[in-house]
């Protein structure tokens, strides 16, 4: 393992690294462009150019491999001046549009500027004429003027997603990414090369002109969109929530987890958080002569704990069904757990959704299961077929059916339903299984609650609290807590942490950042 | 003229390139002798004491540049060869690829031979329709005649000559940039390390020789080197093609000795300067050396000594200008050039040829402004030293050294908006 200098700081790296993965190791920051970790070494924005003794010239600390003793200058005014010289010559044909730009706030032309520019323009000719908000694909618009021809989308696209739709077209400073003759942007993992464009060339579609990204806040969290578990950032509007109609979340972006997905995330999931901010139950309800009806928490939850001691009392727990979901956190399930399994001493516990079929998968990052804690219900020991459950409802055997989440989209599933005698159902979002019910819950989604999920290899992964319940939804933690309250059970959980303390024996904050294996 | 002729002696000779012409006049006996009597070593060693140095610009010594080529890879070794002569000003190449073929292919097998290649692959200018025509008739009657396959001229060693014509691109004489070119892909030179000597051609070791290189080697085998070594000066072997251009009597491809001065070069070859007017300054080695004014112009032609004066020997290139000629213009001419055949793969070159261009026009459109001096030198510096090639610190080379050394012509077009050329 060679030790090389690092701006006066000794640093000792694997052999084959580069200076640049060197410097991060210290925590030195050195300006780039092209480079990302992720992809394969272009050499070609020279923003990352660096002093090493005895080479003759500035060295670029992207490609140039450490060696035993090297010494390295990041800060140098001949580094400072190659530097400015760069982003001078980037800015020669950059329109200039921030303005209007939605990158500007995250932009790093700007940010680099703001640090290591800061000169006036001696730029008088007529800028450079290309093409501008160009829609490339469904999720991405191109802007040609913006571009710096860093070329991390095209290698993203032979590397990563390995479909080869983007390539840089003419020479010199004609040069253009542009898409290949009748391509389209049009892949599973097409919106990261909005993430890792450096400036404003290449921008989402769906976030256009939504939101200045300065008024953001981030929050991290866990993408529900398969068992794969990616790390995201849900970016959201607390300042200005009359703006984009109401909607909190703005957008999802990936966030690094070497274990996971790397820097990725497909577009499935970046764009499916919908359902945060949209056809959300916000009240209770319950049917009243075949029509649900608005009705208040305590109404509701009155009814729930009356018709299951009823039934527990004239039946048994044999009377009883559960049906959780692998939508639901940890914390839920155990809640789940506790409360109808361990101290109601129901068996009937299942959560898949039999009519679910497989859906799309490759051998990248997307799975064919579709929710995000299938795992965490099987190591809970939720095991039951939800069908079957069904089946005892409809055919009277089960009295109280109590569906969580569940979308039940099967003519096969209503059938059953229409059948049953009394169904509770507790979701965040209108589904078709509603309209089967006798009570409907409103409980919060993923993003209102701290919780974890436990990925398709056992990894789990915490996703934290980005903003409130909507409207009157609680979280699922906090709807258990009332019924088992109102049951008079012995509850010692006020919130999720107490739940995860509890299954997991540690606190949230002591997680491991990456996740921890089960 | 008692100038010993290396390789443009059959030049205008339509018969030399014919393979039975060639062979009656002596020629492949410099590859049968390596390949009869020598040992691949041998020839390196010899190449190395001949002071033959690459003639496509850079100047490195050819024997060296061989020895660099590890064997033990597992991996074929090639051959390829800068044909892709476009340095503005070079038009040398092409008169040994249309007059003397042989002479080159010849070449080609005594570096094939020590080396230890195998396929050797011609990468040739795509404006070079003629010359690619009669190298690729010289190649097919090579093959036909046991010159080239699988017993080359009848011995145990095998090798394969492939023509590779190029579409149009300067930054493809870059030696890596023709290496992608040759694999199929977009003409950007490579990061360095690795240098192709080791990791090439479809990522193989890689031997890139220029075509007047090669054509020395035949001589060299046959005559030796401390006879090559001698015609030359110290440092730089044998001859070297000129291509002499611009306000000359008798401008063309004059073949002399390394070290010859560039005033005999002008004055005595070229017949002087035409209608015999003064000489104001000449580009010593193609557009991409620094141009030298006439007080600087008496130089000795080789590589050690045009870099003391402050420019280069390059590709041999050498372009006069004379009196009448406008500095502002001539700058904006080459780069004209530079900004279109900038590959635009890193920054500095992309933007800075571009830009400067544009100053020099908005110059030339009489726009300039009195600052436009200082940025002018200020992008040049920060165009050096800092690309991937050396195309952007050839261009930066260039036009600073016409705005350094001509700043009152820069001057006069900036204050008064005009040539002053032009009233003349």
């Amino acid at each position: 393992m060679p030790t090389i200098t690092i701006d006066q700081q000794e640093v000792q790296v694997e052999a084959g690294s580069t200076v640049i993965q060197a410097a991060e190791k210290l925590g030195v920051y050195v300006p780039r462009y092209c480079y990302h970790p992720g992809l394969s070494v272009a050499g070609s924005c020279r923003m990352c150019l660096v002093e090493i003794e005895k080479m003759p010239k500035l060295a670029i600390s992207c490609h140039t491999q450490v060696q035993e003793g090297m010494q390295v200058r990041t800060n140098s005014d001949q580094v400072t001046q190659a530097r400015r010289a760069m982003l001078e010559f980037l800015l020669v044909d950059h329109p200039l549009d921030c303005p209007v730009c939605d990158q500007a706030g995250e932009c790093d032309l700007q940010n680099y500027y703001m640090e290591i520019g800061q000169h006036d323009s001696r730029f008088l000719e007529d800028k450079r004429k290309a093409k501008k908000a160009s829609v490339i694909g469904p999720h991405v618009i191109l802007d040609q003027e913006r571009c710096i021809l860093c070329t991390r989308c095209t290698r993203f696209c032979e590397e990563i997603s390995q479909t080869d739709e983007l390539g840089v077209f003419n020479r010199g400073n004609r040069s253009v990414i542009d898409l290949f003759p009748g391509q389209l942007l049009d892949n599973p993992y097409s919106g990261n090369v909005i993430d890792i464009c450096p400036v404003g060339a290449l921008t989402e579609r769906e976030f256009r002109f939504q939101c200045r990204v300065w008024y953001l806040r981030q929050q991290d969290s866990i993408c529900t969109g398969c068992s794969r578990g990616c790390n995201v950032s849900i970016h959201h509007n607390p300042s200005r929530p009359y703006k984009a109609g109401g909607k909190r979340v703005q957008r999802l972006k990936p966030r690094f987890n070497p274990e996971v997905n790397r820097w990725w995330i497909c577009d499935e999931g970046r764009f499916g958080y919908q359902f945060i901010d949209q056809n959300r139950i916000e009240q209770p309800f319950r049917r009243v002569s075949g029509e649900l009806e608005a009705a208040g928490w305590d109404a509701v939850l009155e009814e729930v704990s009356t018709a299951l001691e009823a039934v527990l009392e004239k039946f048994g727990p044999q009377g009883i069904g559960i049906i959780a979901s692998p939508q639901q956190s940890n914390e839920e399930m155990h809640l789940i757990h506790k409360l109808f399994g361990e101290l109601m001493g129901i068996e009937q516990i299942g959560y898949r959704n039999p009519w679910e079929s497989e859906g799309f998968h490759d051998d990248f990052l997307i799975r064919a299961d579709k929710n995000p804690n299938s795992r965490g219900a099987e190591e809970i020991g939720f095991n039951n077929d939800s069908r079957s459950l069904l089946e005892k409802a409809a055919s009277g055997e089960i009295k109280v059916l109590y569906i969580f989440q569940h979308n039940f989209e099967s003519e096969e599933a209503h059938e059953l339903l229409a059948r049953a005698e009394y169904v509770i159902f507790q979701g965040s979002n209108w589904t078709k299984t509603a309209d089967f019910c006798n009570l409907v819950l409103p409980s919060s989604t993923h993003a209102e609650e701290d919780g974890t999920f436990t990925n398709f290899e056992g990894r789990i992964q915490r996703f934290e609290q980005v903003f409130l319940p909507l409207s009157e939804s609680k979280s699922g933690i906090e709807i258990m807590t009332l019924l088992a309250r109102r049951l008079k059970y012995e509850w010692p959980y006020t919130d999720s942490s107490d739940v995860f303390l509890e299954w997991h024996g540690k606190a949230y904050d002591d997680l491991e950042d990456f996740g921890e294996l089960i | 003229m008692s100038v010993q002729k290396l390789v443009s002696e059959y030049f205008s000779n339509p018969e030399a390139k014919e393979l039975a012409w060639y062979r009656r006049h002596g020629g492949y006996e410099g590859a049968l002798k390596a390949l009869d009597e020598m040992k691949p070593q041998e020839i390196i060693d010899e190449v190395i004491s001949a002071n033959l140095r690459g003639l496509g610009g850079a100047g490195f010594p050819t024997g060296r540049k061989w020895s660099f080529v590890p064997r033990d890879t597992g991996k074929p070794i090639y051959l390829a060869v800068n044909a892709d002569e476009s340095e503005p000003g070079t038009f040398k190449d092409r008169y040994i690829l249309e007059w003397d073929p042989h002479r080159l292919l010849e070449g080609i097998i005594i570096c094939a031979y020590a080396v230890g290649i195998h396929t050797a692959y011609i990468y040739i200018r795509g404006e070079y329709v003629r010359p690619a025509e009669t190298l690729q008739g010289a190649i097919e009657e090579a093959y036909q005649e046991g010159v080239l396959g699988k017993q080359v001229l009848g011995k145990d060693f095998s090798l394969d000559v492939h023509i590779h014509r190029g579409a149009g691109a300067y930054i493809c004489g870059e030696e890596t940039g023709l290496l992608e070119s040759l694999e199929g892909k977009k003409g950007w030179p490579r990061l360095k390390p690795p240098f192709p000597a080791v990791v090439g051609l479809f990522g193989s070791p890689t031997v890139i020789n220029n075509v007047e290189t090669l054509s020395h080697l035949p001589r060299i085998m046959v005559n030796g080197s401390q006879w090559f070594a001698e015609i030359g000066c110290e440092r730089s072997g044998g001859t070297r093609l000129f291509a002499l251009s611009g306000s000359v009597k008798k401008p063309g491809v004059y073949e002399l000795p390394m070290g010859t001065s560039l005033h005999e070069l002008i004055y005595q070859h070229g017949g002087g300067i035409w209608n015999d007017k003064a000489l104001k300054a000449v580009i010593p080695g193609g557009a991409s050396a620094a141009v030298l004014t006439h007080q600087e112009s008496d130089v000795q032609l080789d590589f050690d000594s045009c870099i003391k004066a402050g420019s280069m020997l390059g590709s041999g290139a050498v372009i006069v200008m004379d009196e009448d000629v406008c500095m502002v213009k001539a700058a904006h001419n080459i780069m004209r050039f530079f900004a279109h055949e900038s590959c635009g793969q890193c920054t500095p070159c992309r933007e800075g040829t571009a830009w400067v261009y544009r100053i020099l026009t908005r110059i030339l459109e009489g726009q300039g402004t009195p600052d436009d001096i200082n940025s002018l030198l200020e992008i040049g510096g920060n165009m050096s030293g800092t690309s991937i090639c050396a195309l952007s610190d050839g261009a930066a080379m260039s036009f600073r050294s016409y705005v350094n050394k001509f700043t009152s012509e820069f001057e006069y077009h900036i204050r008064h908006g005009k040539c002053e050329f032009d009233e003349r």
